[in-house]
């Protein structure tokens, strides 16, 4: 049954419209709305308790400026948010000692779109919770992307104030880097990751939803910055400016702090899902790479976020409690800041780049029609960029008056990076050979992908050398190397997933022929926008200013004109989006792509649990091409199957193939693992 | 026709020997680029050759340029070759060949961009330590140094090292001479042909000391004394610009320092210094010193406190009894 | 929901994101605009800026930072903006009332008068009650850490202008200074300072600062006002004539 996800405004079947139950039923019960007002009074309620703590503090009597209302007004708004969404409830009636009654409403069955706006266990309706809140916050990114373009326009005249501009770079950075490490994970990963694997649910699905709703919080909080003025340390926050700032200040590390935490939970949620929740008869041998890069960045992301959220920490308590672990001449260090926030920001540049990885994978296996070239390097890779993102974190610091006796080691494991992930290209290259290449929308993405990821990437090879990057280090040159990776590489593969996945998660293509206009102009703006930027750096301009030299008005005029016209080109997509979703509504169900992957083999959107019974997974998803290739799992395995896999013996593939053909009992369907659930 | 004709009709014609083509196109591409990089851009690539260490990294890039660009074009090739002949014909709606992998080509890619990477690396090792650290800012203690003399006065001629300090702090740059009496300027001037450290630091905020044309870049911390070597080979004008995001006016922080001949640098510090002793500026000024704490100011003494009262306006982020402010 | 329900809720939607757009834009990125320019005319192709700048008091709006303040030629009214232009290619004759008390410099370099003509500043210093005891006095360095008489800066590092503005002084206390911006002469100490420089012939936009870490409650006093427009920091626009 294909279920209708945008149909009439929920009203509990057989009652009226103006019954009081029923409003009740649907108001009462928590929701986005009930969060938004608890959040409200949290965050007055935090206020009041923070001027009354500190308001006599010297400080704060000598700068009229008072950190610590703001700080706990978010604290305690956050905790009511959380509380008016429901996502204690559970624990208070567990404290209570009762039974909480099932909430049927929560279910993905539930018509209507109230479930989108509540805390849900369903990790499908969190995924597409998270695809529309990165959307979002991508495209509030993008706005403030446009004003840093317009600023830099002219060297001299300057469109809006120094400090705005600051705050405009600062809160464009910041919006990126922090949402978009779940772009992928969000979205596709919540998603995708069960339906992958062959699990009905994922391990954890309370902390994969309130994963997802701190991610409005946080970014609300960060957009809060900008009542107070911004903040000016840019998205890397570094000490001991952002000590010295005003109160924007505590927006950026509160905000920070609080999506760490989102990602932490997800990832954690996700490794045992992976690890626990796997279907009998998927292998890790067979587990799709979508997986494997799913996998790797919640390692990444369970490991390296905790540093992120203890510097941001350490910070709140330097600005509000004046403790001084950033202070130099109070014997604190800058230093620690700086690596403390590197540890932390190298692997999180790989959670942003390794999902787009995974993607790539699936969209080229399926549309060159032919198994993943070198499964078991692509693995490998996926897990060498992880393990060896750890030990990077020092390129950013070469010219920072660290000690320098690690220099060479750090250019050495840095150059060595490259090595796995070089193997993306190698199995990408491979699965291109005498293949049959059908240039649908997502496959015309992964092209892209791997044009755009090649230049990021060997860009990436000038910056490890440490005296090349003594002129490219803080100048445009990072800027155009690291918006050829993350946007160019993660980006592309997030349309990609849309363009593949959106029939799957809704049932709704989008228009193809606003697709590819969407795709051309966007591969081609994107190009010539970030292009020139490593020419800009090269000659001299560093990151972050507003005026530049003479000479390079005319580059940083072309640029911004592409910018602009790249933000256009994003618009296209939007206007797709919402047309497809909300108008044309295009019918795709079945499985257009011919995809032998296990989410495809099921209706489009996927019954409410996911199974009706555990697959038996028969063979790799990336089989294809071969004239008696199992299909990838049988969806309705005798009884007896499930009962020995989980007992530990092998998976019955040898007996499988029988399966199929005799139909067990009269009257039970045989299927062949292919068929869609009627 | 006879079978045997018959069936070597029927034979589908020879798969052409697609990796030897792809080989073909990419060598002489290849080469083309790598002649181009090497013959026609080197000598214009950026920062330029004003300095040693400025020469250095053009050299660098120029070999990464070189290294990088068959790597690129392999790629680059390799992608609209296959898309252009393998795609699939519209009506046509089989598989491909099922190659799961092929440990030849795997093995050799990884040795190939192993081997690339290796050398990377020990090429950039040695451009590192060859030319002092090529124009890094290196720490308080520097672990490849410039020869020089280290001397207490500095004189034309000869290999005396001339030492600057560059003072970040919001949001200007200032520079002071020890060897000229500590005497302190807003304007940067070097002696050409002769070794230069910089000892670069900050007075609030981390700040970041680019001297472009130079190729010198060392993060100005506070407390901290960031050491840079280089030595200017030609005549002329440079841009310092701040590197590193230092608060409301960083993108205006940039001045501009010139490199003039040995001898008429002697007479512009000896002059400044002597205008200054006589203006009274240099005993103002702070002894030199590698770092400074300015919430420190020995001269004030106990007029310290009488100054917080009076206006209260200065700093006191910490509380009075905490590190005195200024 | 039928086609006119969600095409009416669409662009409900539509409207409300672009109009919060827009005021964000306008009203907190745009916030610059909030500020005024001075404009300064020339005569006998002399200029003629007054500036002042006040101690930090609770009169103005919050925060009560300290702030300097341009005197608008036309009406002689003292505006809360750190914006001014000039045109090119005049001598510039700056005024500055200084009615902040004494803090030192965090550099001690900038205690001494540079780029303006004859790098010199002259400076009178007046009590509360009116009496001058410093009259005129012309100085080329007025040192911060020998004796209390530096309140603020008035750099402007483009141009190579760097000059201390002296405060009232040394021996007063806090409570003597003026307590109402915009500050007046009479009941209030303070010193005024005059200088010229030659403005350039091309016209440009020029940032000026102070370099006197006075953002009280800040960490190394640098942020606060330091760091905003319209009260230590601002621009100079040079319009071609």
């Amino acid at each position: 049954m294909a279920i209708e996800i945008q149909s009439e405004l929920a009203e509990p079947t057989g009652r009226g419209p103006r019954d009081w139950a029923g409003f009740r039923s649907y108001w009462l019960r928590p929701g986005i709305h009930t969060g938004v007002i608890l959040a409200a009074v949290g965050y007055i309620l935090g206020h009041l308790l923070g001027n009354f703590l500190s308001s006599g503090y010297q400080q704060n009597v000598h700068s009229d400026a008072n950190d610590v209302p703001i700080v706990l007004g978010y604290a305690l708004g956050v905790l009511g948010w959380l509380i008016g969404l429901g996502v204690f409830n559970d624990l208070f009636w567990l404290v209570l000692g009762r039974q909480r009654p099932p909430d049927t409403h929560l279910s993905s069955v539930e018509p209507g779109l109230g479930k989108y706006f509540r805390y849900t266990l369903d990790h499908k309706v969190v995924g597409i919770q998270y695809l529309f809140g990165m959307i979002g916050y991508f495209l509030t990114g993008g706005l403030f992307a446009m004003a840093i373009r317009s600023e830099l326009l002219s060297p001299s005249y300057h469109l809006i104030g120094a400090n705005q501009y600051l705050m405009v770079v600062g809160e464009h950075g910041t919006m990126m880097m922090m949402m978009m490490s779940s772009v992928i994970l969000g979205p596709f990963g919540q998603y995708f990751g069960p339906l992958l694997i062959g699990s009905k649910r994922v391990a954890f699905p309370r902390l994969e939803a309130l994963g997802f709703w701190l991610t409005p919080a946080a970014y609300v909080i960060l957009l809060s910055g900008m009542l107070f003025g911004g903040f000016p340390t840019g998205w890397t926050g570094y000490e001991p400016l952002a000590t010295q700032a005003k109160q924007g200040m505590d927006a950026y590390y509160f905000a920070f702090g609080l999506m760490g935490i989102s990602m932490i939970l997800a990832g954690f949620n996700m490794i045992v899902t992976v690890i626990n929740y796997r279907a009998p008869g998927m292998r890790w041998s067979r587990m799709p790479m979508f997986v494997w890069s799913m996998f790797t960045v919640s390692f990444l992301q369970v490991l390296s976020v905790p540093v992120l959220v203890g510097a941001c920490f350490m910070g709140l308590m330097d600005r509000t409690f004046q403790t001084a672990f950033f202070t130099n001449q109070l014997g604190g260090s800058s230093f620690l800041y700086e690596d403390l926030f590197w540890f932390f920001g190298h692997p999180e540049v790989y959670i942003l780049a390794l999902p787009g990885f995974g993607i790539i994978a699936e969209v080229v296996s399926v549309f060159c029609r032919k198994p993943l070239f070198g499964y078991k390097i692509a693995a490998a890779g996926m897990l060498g960029v992880g393990i060896l993102s750890f030990f990077v974190w020092q390129h950013h610091l070469f010219d920072s008056g660290i000690n320098p006796d690690m220099r060479p080691l750090f250019m050495l494991t840095t150059e060595l990076i490259s090595i796995p992930t070089g193997f993306i290209f190698l199995v990408g290259m491979g699965t291109f050979w005498k293949a049959k290449i059908r240039f649908s929308i997502p496959m015309l993405f992964a092209l892209a992908f791997y044009f755009n990821f090649l230049i990021g990437g060997i860009s990436g090879v000038f910056l490890s050398d440490v005296p090349a990057d003594t002129t490219e280090h803080g100048s445009f040159f990072v800027m155009a190397h690291f918006h050829y990776t993350i946007m160019g590489g993660l980006i592309f593969a997030f349309m990609a997933g849309v363009y593949y996945w959106l029939p799957k998660m809704t049932g709704i293509k989008l228009n193809e022929k606003l697709g590819r206009i969407h795709f051309w102009t966007m591969f081609i703006f994107f190009n010539t926008t970030f292009l020139p930027l490593f020419a800009l750096g090269l000659m001299g301009m560093p990151r972050r200013v507003f005026e530049y030299a003479r000479n390079l008005e005319t580059l940083n005029d072309w640029v911004s004109i592409s910018a602009f016209c790249l933000g256009g080109s994003i618009l296209i997509f939007l206007f797709n989006f919402v047309m497809s979703t909300l108008f044309w509504r295009e019918r795709e169900v079945g499985n257009p792509w011919r995809s032998r992957s296990l989410e495809w083999q099921l209706s489009s959107p996927p019954p409410p649990e996911n199974f009706s019974r555990v697959p038996v997974i028969l063979a790799s998803p990336y089989d294809y091409g071969i004239p008696n290739a199992l299909p990838v799992a049988d969806l309705n395995p005798p009884p007896g199957v499930i009962a020995g896999a989980y007992a530990g013996a092998a998976p019955q593939a040898p007996q499988a193939p029988q399966a199929p053909q005799a139909p067990r009992t009269p009257g039970t369907p045989s299927s062949a693992g292919a068929g869609t659930e009627a | 026709m006879t079978a045997a004709q018959a069936t070597q009709a029927a034979q589908p014609p020879a798969e052409p020997r697609h990796g030897l083509r792809i080989f073909a196109i990419w060598f002489v591409l290849a080469l083309a680029a790598d002649l181009l990089i090497w013959l026609v851009w080197y000598p214009h690539l950026p920062p330029g050759d004003m300095s040693d260490s400025a020469k250095h990294q053009q050299f660098d890039i120029a070999v990464l340029a070189v290294a990088a660009a068959p790597v690129v074009i392999a790629v680059l090739l390799y992608f609209i070759y296959s898309i252009v002949v393998w795609r699939a014909k519209p009506d046509d709606d089989g598989d491909g060949e099922p190659i799961y992998g092929n440990t030849k080509v795997q093995v050799a890619w990884i040795a190939g961009t192993s081997a690339i990477v290796l050398f990377l690396a020990v090429f950039g090792t040695v451009e590192l330590i060859g030319p002092a650290g090529a124009g890094a800012g290196e720490g308080p203690s520097p672990v490849w140094k410039l020869a020089g003399k280290e001397t207490a006065a500095w004189s034309p001629g000869g290999n005396d090292m001339l030492q600057v300090q560059a003072i970040g702090q919001q949001w200007d740059w200032t520079y002071r001479y020890p060897q000229f009496g500590g005497m302190e300027s807003a304007e940067l001037v070097l002696p050409l042909n002769m070794p230069i450290t910089f000892h670069v630091t900050s007075l609030d905020v981390i700040h970041s000391f680019w001297a472009y044309q130079l190729g010198v870049k060392a993060d100005a911390n506070p407390q901290v004394d960031n050491v840079a070597y280089t030595t200017a080979k030609q005549l002329g004008g440079f841009t310092v610009r701040c590197n590193e995001l230092c608060g409301i006016w960083h993108g205006a922080m940039y001045n501009y320092g010139r490199v003039v001949s040995p001898t008429d640098f002697q007479s512009w510090a000896a002059g400044m210094q002597s205008k200054e002793q006589s203006d009274g500026v240099l005993s103002a000024l702070p002894s030199y010193a590698l770092t400074y704490d300015p919430t420190v100011i020995p001269q004030l003494g106990k007029n310290l406190v009488n100054i917080n009262q009076i206006t209260g306006a200065a700093g006191l982020y910490y509380p009075p009894n905490d590190p005195v402010t200024p | 929901m039928s086609v006119p329900a969600r095409a009416a809720a669409l662009l409900v939607a539509v409207a409300a994101v672009v109009g919060l757009g827009i005021f964000v834009a306008l009203y907190y990125i745009g916030a610059e605009s909030a500020l005024t320019t001075v404009h300064y005319t020339a005569s006998n192709g002399q200029v003629n800026v007054m500036l002042q700048e006040d101690p930090q008091n609770d009169s103005s709006s919050k925060p009560n930072w300290v702030s300097y303040y341009v005197q608008d030629p036309s009406t002689k009214n003292w505006v809360h903006t750190t914006l001014f232009s000039i045109p090119a290619n005049t001598k510039v004759n700056v005024t500055i009332y200084g009615y902040d008390g004494c803090t030192p410099l965090r550099n001690n370099y900038f205690s001494q008068v540079l780029g303006t003509i004859g790098n010199t500043v002259t400076v009178s210093q007046f009590d509360q009650h009116g009496k001058k005891y410093v009259s005129g006095k012309t100085l080329s360095v007025i040192n911060s850490w020998s004796d209390c008489n530096v309140a603020h800066t008035f750099a402007i590092p483009a141009m190579g202008i760097y000059v201390p503005v002296a405060s009232p002084n040394a021996n007063l206390s806090v409570k003597d200074l003026c307590s109402s911006s915009p500050c007046t002469p009479s009941g209030n100490p303070y010193a005024v300072e005059t200088f010229s420089f030659m403005a350039p012939s091309h016209g440009g936009v020029f940032r000026w600062q102070c370099l006197v870490p006075c953002g009280g409650g800040y960490l190394d006093g640098n942020s606060g006002p330091m760091q905003t427009e319209g009260y230590m920091t601002g621009e100079m626009d040079v319009v071609n004539s």
